[in-house]
């Protein structure tokens, strides 16, 4: 069901919200050992909002945009009440005493939420197989990771386990997931929806963001979430339009913009490449338009996001030191006791590739590397983003292939951090810009889901979900 | 890269063996890094976040939050209505 009939039907008494609750929970009872798309389930917090819902449906009170719809929320969002664990052993009993706004927004609009879903540590990761509580499975491919960091959302949505979820992005964390598992996935512009809540991981690259079924499921959760949150001062104060009525805006003579250095890609697998064609193919006979355009910064994006995206890393997870939450080591007393139950609560309780990137972020950080790393990169983030200013000023969008191979193997990458970061090529840029991008689904390759991925200007979401609420109306079924 | 000084900056403790491995991984990400060395920046204003359109600040008014006591639940060690940590003085 989509959100729009879970809605209706609750108002027209067809259904239950507590009995579309109880069959989610059910349903992940049975189903999500295999999947493990989720860490935490909440039901009694589900059934008590859900039973809200019911409440103002029997007395014939208008329902709210999301009533009855079960979510699921990534586990790097606070849950007041509920355990939060950014998929870390560092917090393996934290349980915040507050709400994420997004979170927050998605219940004052009756969403139901179900559970918390698994990912990658403190969202450090592109395979969901850096969670401290084991992978998560793609539903589509078993033998197959479902992306990360948001995997566990992407999977709970792609086999039915939730009919949203949220997820976060700070370097394709939404949209890898939400291209592997064969759903929507939106990243907004960045400002454009609260990080208040949001286990901070990079400040300046970190979004929070819809997985959903379709584009006007995603446009309904987005409607929900958007716009300023006094308590996050990086929030736009910009008007958020209706998303849902801009759905169905005309996309003739939209003009797409084809960025030849990444269509030349040798990393590009000829199924993915000919998927994104087909998809552009089908456009094009809608009435857009392509038009060749150049990102010549493009392949730099990596190098420029290891560099800062672990730099702002470092600094966020200095927080993380036994003193006020989380896991705390007991070490022996003595004059170096509290340096030293800092060192070993960290050593416990992150993973590897946490401690990778903060030391990264460390050294790029340090005297006499600051300039050479940190600067520098700052000085290339400014240079791709003036290479995206650029190709707007000739097209609407721009599209590329949203990952260069479908979901890959579990443990096939495991091995080589570096191999799994090049994954990220085509994501991380929009995140660098701030610019907002969507995945799609445009069929398979090898029999697993392919995604393509539009990105527009800052605040530009409502072209995005208009294009892709029209594509799938164009797409053959997958 | 010295890696035991980077580490006692990041405060973590590495065992030798999780050191040498870091050490190899560390090595191959900076070299893939330095590809940013052969880009021409100068003149270039670094750019730290997206420009934010109209970020206003809020009125500096004191507002209901959670109380110290939901503060002090995830505690590892409290005392008095404080964080009890390992003593460093005397």
């Amino acid at each position: 069901m989509t959100i729009e009939q879970i809605r209706t039907a609750i108002a027209e008494r067809h259904a239950t919200a507590t009995g579309l609750a109880e069959q989610c929970l059910q349903k992940i009872a049975s189903g999500d050992g295999e999947v493990h798309a989720y860490l935490t389930l909440c039901r009694e917090r589900a059934l008590a909002q859900a039973a809200r819902m019911d409440a103002l449906a029997e007395r014939g009170d208008p329902l709210p945009p999301l009533a009855g719809v079960p979510v699921a929320v990534k586990d790097v969002l606070s849950t007041r009440g509920v355990r939060t664990t950014c998929g870390s052993r560092i917090l393996e009993s934290y349980v915040p005493p507050f709400d994420a706004t997004a979170v927050a927004r998605l219940e004052a609009a009756g969403a139901v939420v179900v559970g918390k879903t698994n990912c990658d540590e403190f969202a450090m990761g592109s395979s969901t197989e850096n969670s401290a509580y084991g992978p998560t499975r793609n539903p589509r491919a078993l033998d197959r990771v479902p992306g990360g960091s948001s995997g566990g959302s992407a999977a709970a949505v792609a086999a039915g386990l939730a009919v949203a979820a949220l997820g976060t992005d700070t370097g394709g964390s939404i949209r890898q997931p939400a291209a592997f598992c064969g759903i929507v996935g939106l990243l907004p512009t960045y400002g454009r929806v609260s990080r208040f809540g949001l286990a901070a991981f990079a400040s300046s690259l970190d979004h929070v963001g819809p997985l959903a079924n379709s584009a006007e499921d995603a446009a309904r959760v987005l409607q929900a979430i958007a716009g300023r949150d006094p308590l996050d001062a990086t929030s736009a104060a910009v008007a958020v339009p209706d998303y849902v009525a801009g759905l169905e805006q005309p996309v003739q003579g939209l003009r797409i913009g084809v960025p030849k250095e990444v269509f030349g890609h040798p990393g590009i697998a000829p199924g993915v490449a000919a998927a994104v064609r087909a998809a552009l193919a089908a456009l094009e006979r809608a009435g857009c338009r392509m038009v060749e355009i150049s990102l010549p910064r493009n392949d730099a994006a990596i190098a420029v996001y290891y560099v800062l995206a672990t730099a702002e890393a470092s600094s966020n997870l200095a927080r993380y030191d036994g003193v006020r939450y989380g896991l705390r080591a007991r070490p022996a007393a003595g004059a170096d006791a509290l340096a030293d139950m800092y060192r070993q609560t960290r050593d416990q309780g992150f993973g590897a590739e946490v401690k990778r990137r903060i030391l990264l972020g460390t050294y790029v950080l340090s005297a006499g590397y600051y300039d050479a790393y940190y600067r520098k990169a700052q000085q290339v983030r400014a240079l791709l983003s003036q290479d995206f200013q650029r190709a707007f000023q000739a097209v609407d969008l721009i599209c590329t292939p949203t990952t260069p191979t479908p979901a890959f193997k579990l443990g096939e990458k495991s091995a080589n951090p570096l191999e799994l970061y090049l994954a990220d090529i085509f994501t991380v840029p929009a995140d660098l810009a701030g610019l907002p991008a969507i995945s799609l689904p445009c069929g398979r390759a090898e029999g697993l889901p392919v995604g393509v991925q539009f990105i527009a200007p800052a605040f530009e979401e409502g072209r995005l979900l208009a294009l892709a609420h029209h594509y799938e109306r164009l797409r053959p079924a997958t | 890269m010295n890696l035991a000084a980077i580490a006692q900056l990041a405060q973590l403790d590495l065992t030798p063996a999780e050191a040498e491995a870091m050490q190899r991984d560390l090595q191959a990400i900076l070299d893939y890094i330095a590809q940013l060395q052969q880009i021409e920046t100068s003149g270039v204003e670094p750019m730290a976040q997206a420009l934010v359109a109209d970020t206003p600040l809020r009125a500096d008014t004191v507002q209901p939050w959670f109380s110290a006591e939901e503060a002090l639940a995830n505690a590892p060690a409290q005392r008095d209505g404080m964080f009890e940590v390992p003593k460093i003085l005397g």
